[in-house]
């Protein structure tokens, strides 16, 4: 596999260098990752690049910069492959300091063109041995998994019985030379937005009660949150719920779990559940569950506005959920809830909302 | 003058301090700042102008020192010409004693109001004295007089008076105590004496403050300004209290001489229109004139064909001394441009000449959110009040500065920018809002002719702005195609482990330019200049080549032929810019001989070319 990886990386350097030297302008082309470039795909149900292409080229002083970057992060990954390491995105970004010219100016400008290398080889960042420093999310629930560990054995671990309240954290990395799943007695999966409902639902057994794994998405979740949320989905059959705040960017939050995100629409086909469900908060929950409410703010609105242009949120229940939500100008907070004691949620909201999702209580 | 003159009479029967009191407003002294402001403004003033009169090159001394929490004693010392010890009561003691009290001339005080006013400030809110020293050239020591106003009298009453010796040649130190209050800021002493500096580049000023912090400006020039030439009055624009004033002092025995002999542009011709239009007898002795008489002849003046005003009496700050006082004051600031100042020439509004001068200062560390600083002057003295009522405000404000690069909301109102704007009026007669003289009346002549002068400053700021934006434009393409691309080749060759490619297509077809580029060294006299010519095209290029530097000259011809360049060729041409700057000015390339849009880093040649040569050479005579 890492001679696959070198060799296709020394090919994208010896474009350009050929390019250089036969006296014709080089180029790097690539899929327009753009929000109007994103397409369903039919046979996989999730939304992927379309055929739109950006080209990067040395006729303009923006274009040769972002090739000149290139150029030293390719020679940084291959510098790794051949001497078995690996690197945190942060890492190379304060590395990139010592390449001149070709130093980064924002880690967001060094992680996008990270990603940019995903969409142009095909490739994933664990095979260029770049991860993200972020801790992954945490698991409770009767799922049994193993993790290869640093000696290279791989350890089982039952989610429910063999980890303390915090729950079995995620790996940055969950393929299968790490993480394999091996067994589960749970019926479907939670995904939680805020630790705070986590730590709720931990502590009312919700779980145990209702058969589930719970999993804590810490906000917009990680690459592989989301990875481990699809495997569970095709290989133990876990139906995914996902429970979040009532605002635009929880409803993002949903968006990159069940349709794929648009930064990572590459690879959305590993990513994204396009059977998830979203249980609330919903807009017709703050009227229909009478919540307490936050007034939208301008940049909420402008959220809300754009996804209704976005093409992953052209159903009608979106369409009118996120009306709904213009309308009232209201958002509410999953914690919300609490207004009717602490064990509303777990005793009537979830499994009301379960009930209408599928039935599954 | 027509006010205090005025004043004068009808202020004859009541004490002076009472009249100073009343007046304390309209002459400044109306706040406790303020008032040590208007001691040291009056007293530079008078020290500026005695010095332009005789032709000495200022040396100033200015030091306000803290007495108690509310006391201060300001000192100013000149190297002027001084005055004579007898003269010292009457000069400094006198409401309204002036040595020229009817002749129409530019200078900075008026009728010397403004030092007595400013003693007697001093006098009321302390008891104390005021402290003169005065040397001429002639007397061998110099003379310590304390001094008091009588202000039942109108006079200087002298305390005492003992001679010391002085280790100077000639000059007058003032020092009058007074309460007030000392104060940093837009309106405060620091800043009317670096706006004075501005503006008389040719004076070496010291300031110590209360906290004893020395600030120096020093001169950058030894140039002598032209004195401004007294004229006689021209007779539109006076009052018929003003007539009558100079009938007093006149030593004409008829009413037709008088006409003649006192008045600008007053012939014998036009003397007996003048008459003839009033019905007044020219035989009558003109002294002890009534109002009536004097309405009359105001009345004929209007009437009877009369010259403008003759224009060659008014003293500009002048090109040279606007460059210069603004690079020195304002050099910390690093500013990218300075505009060639521009001098109107001499207009009349009712019946006195006036003129308007305007330089500015862009760029650099000049604050670019900000709205852009406007230093006003009269007659060489800077304005910082009553910014608001001002002549020079309303016209930068009347004129719309986006076409000319600036930011201003709806093209209207000061503009927003890294500039100053430094706006001269200078008249025989400047018209201020009050008696103060802190804003210059809103005249419509007087506007008309400032927005023509900023409009004219405005053409150059502009075409700074777009020659700057050609250059950024042209060093971002010479930075891609010198140091981007070839450092792409070289790391590729290196990941690749093979032999750097040969980059010149590649190079030649992204620039497809000729670039000019340029490097000043210092050396003596001005600076070295290496300009080096890389063909980036697909062909070879000839053509002809001018210089011209931004600021000083070329030492020798500027015009080169440059040979063909292969694609991928370097020419180089080497020559000298004679400068004083210690700054590269930096210099513009014109091209014959090529299509302009393959040249980056010079214009293609302007018609005017030829023209320019001859006004360079009239510049450097």
């Amino acid at each position: 596999m890492e001679r696959e990886v070198k060799k296709t990386l020394e090919s994208m350097v010896e474009d350009i260098y050929n390019a250089l030297g036969g006296g014709e302008v080089p180029e790097i082309r690539m899929s327009s990752r753009n929000r109007d470039n994103i397409v369903l795909d039919k046979l996989s149900s999730v939304w992927k690049y379309g055929d739109a292409k950006v080209s990067r080229s040395l006729r303009t002083t923006d274009g040769a910069n972002y090739v000149l970057k290139n150029m030293y992060m390719i020679d940084f990954i291959l510098e790794m492959l051949r001497d078995g390491k690996s690197s945190t995105l942060r890492e190379m970004y304060y590395i990139s300091e010592g390449w001149g010219r070709a130093k980064f100016g924002t880690q967001d400008e060094s992680d996008l063109m990270a990603e940019d290398l995903e969409v142009i080889t095909s490739l994933i960042r664990e095979d260029f041995k770049l991860r993200p420093e972020e801790n992954g999310a945490s698991i409770i629930g009767d799922i049994t998994i193993e993790e290869r560990s640093r000696k290279g054995d791989f350890k089982k671990i039952n989610c429910k019985d063999d980890v303390g309240e915090a729950g079995y954290t995620i790996p940055n990395n969950v393929e299968s030379e790490k993480l394999r799943i091996r067994s589960t007695n749970a019926k479907f999966v939670l995904a939680l937005e805020t630790g705070g409902m986590f730590d709720r639902l931990v502590e009312n057994g919700f779980d145990e009660k209702f058969g589930c794994v719970l999993v804590h998405l810490k906000g917009q979740p990680a690459r592989s949150t989301r990875r481990v949320l699809k495997r569970m989905n095709i290989e133990m059959n876990l139906p995914i719920f996902v429970f979040t705040d009532g605002d635009p960017w929880s409803f993002r939050i949903f968006g990159s779990i069940a349709y794929g995100a648009i930064k990572t629409a590459h690879i959305s086909e590993y990513l994204a559940v396009p059977t998830a469900e979203f249980i609330g908060v919903t807009a017709s929950d703050i009227l229909n569950y009478d919540l307490p409410t936050d007034k939208l703010t301008d940049k909420d609105i402008a959220a809300l506005n754009a996804e209704l242009k976005d093409p992953r949120f052209q159903t009608d229940f979106w369409r009118s959920e996120i009306e709904t939500m213009l309308q009232i100008n209201k958002k509410a907070e999953q914690q919300a809830l609490a207004k009717y004691g602490l064990n509303y949620v777990t005793d009537t909201y979830l499994p009301e909302k379960l009930g209408e999702a599928g039935g599954i209580i | 003058m027509s006010a205090g003159r005025a004043m004068a009479s009808h202020y004859k029967e009541i004490s002076i301090a009472e009249f100073f009191e009343k007046n304390r407003h309209i002459l400044g002294f109306d706040s406790p700042q303020r008032s040590l402001f208007m001691i040291v403004k009056e007293a530079l003033d008078n020290s500026l102008d005695a010095c332009e009169e005789w032709g000495i090159l200022p040396e100033i001394y200015v030091e306000v020192a803290k007495k108690s929490d509310d006391t201060f004693r300001v000192t100013v010392r000149d190297n002027g010409p001084g005055i004579e010890r007898i003269e010292v009561p009457r000069v400094f003691g006198q409401l309204l004693y002036g040595s020229r009290f009817h002749a129409v001339r530019q200078s900075r005080g008026q009728q010397g109001i403004g030092i007595t006013a400013a003693i007697l400030y001093g006098q009321i809110t302390t008891g104390e004295p005021s402290r003169i020293m005065t040397k001429t050239q002639e007397a061998d020591v110099g003379f310590e007089i304390y001094m008091q106003i009588n202000v039942k009298e109108n006079k200087g009453t002298v305390i005492s008076e003992s001679p010391v010796i002085v280790n100077y040649g000639h000059g007058i130190e003032i020092s009058i105590t007074a309460k007030g209050r000392y104060q940093t800021g837009k309106q405060s002493i620091i800043e009317y004496l670096r706006e004075t500096a501005v503006v008389n580049p040719n004076m070496n000023l010291t300031f110590v403050d209360p906290d004893g912090v020395t600030t120096v400006f020093r001169r950058s020039t030894e140039k002598l300004p032209e004195p401004a030439r007294s004229i006689k009055p021209h007779p539109l624009g006076l009052e018929p209290g003003e007539i009558i004033g100079l009938a007093a002092v006149s030593s004409e025995k008829h009413l037709r001489s008088f006409l003649t002999g006192e008045f600008n542009r007053v012939s014998d011709r036009v003397a007996d229109e003048i008459l003839k239009e009033s019905g007044l007898d020219g035989s009558a002795f003109p002294g002890e004139m009534k109002a009536e008489t004097a309405m009359k002849l105001q009345q004929a003046f209007r009437k009877v064909k009369l010259m403008p005003p003759p224009v060659d009496c008014l003293s500009p700050l002048g090109e040279e001394f606007i460059r210069r006082g603004l690079m020195a004051v304002y050099e910390e600031h690093h500013p990218a441009f300075y505009s060639k100042p521009v001098t109107r020439p001499v207009s009349v509004y009712n019946g006195n000449p006036f003129s308007v001068e305007v330089g500015i200062v862009y760029g650099g560390e000049l604050r670019a959110d900000d709205q852009v600083k406007i230093i006003r002057y009269a007659n060489k003295v800077p304005l910082l009040y009553q910014a608001g009522a001002c002549a020079m405000i309303r016209a930068v404000a009347e004129i719309d500065w986006r076409p000319y690069g600036m930011d201003q909301k709806q093209g209207i109102g000061v503009p927003f920018g890294p500039m100053i704007i430094l706006v001269h009026v200078y008249g025989t007669r400047v018209p201020y809002t009050s008696e103060s003289k802190e804003a210059v009346a809103a005249i419509p002549e007087i506007i008309e002719e400032i927005k023509l002068a900023l409009k004219s400053v405005g053409r150059g700021l502009k075409s700074f702005m777009n020659r700057n934006e050609r250059r950024e434009k042209a060093n971002e393409k010479f930075n891609l195609v010198m140091n981007i691309i070839p450092e792409i080749g070289k790391k590729c060759s290196r990941i690749l482990g093979r032999e750097e490619p040969n980059i010149d297509r590649v190079m030649s077809l992204v620039a497809n330019v000729v670039f000019i580029k340029e490097e000043g060294s210092k050396c003596d006299g001005g600076f070295d200049v290496l300009a080096r010519i890389l063909n980036y095209t697909s062909e070879s290029r000839a053509f002809t080549l001018y210089a011209e530097p931004v600021s000083g000259k070329i030492d020798g011809e500027a015009m080169w032929t440059i040979p063909s360049i292969s694609p991928a060729g370097v020419s180089e041409v080497r020559f000298k810019v004679l400068t004083e700057s210690d700054k590269y000015p930096g210099t513009d390339y014109y091209t014959t001989g090529i299509n302009p849009v393959l040249v980056h880093g010079a214009e293609p040649l302007p018609g005017d070319w030829s023209l320019r040569e001859e006004e360079a050479v009239e510049d450097g005579a």
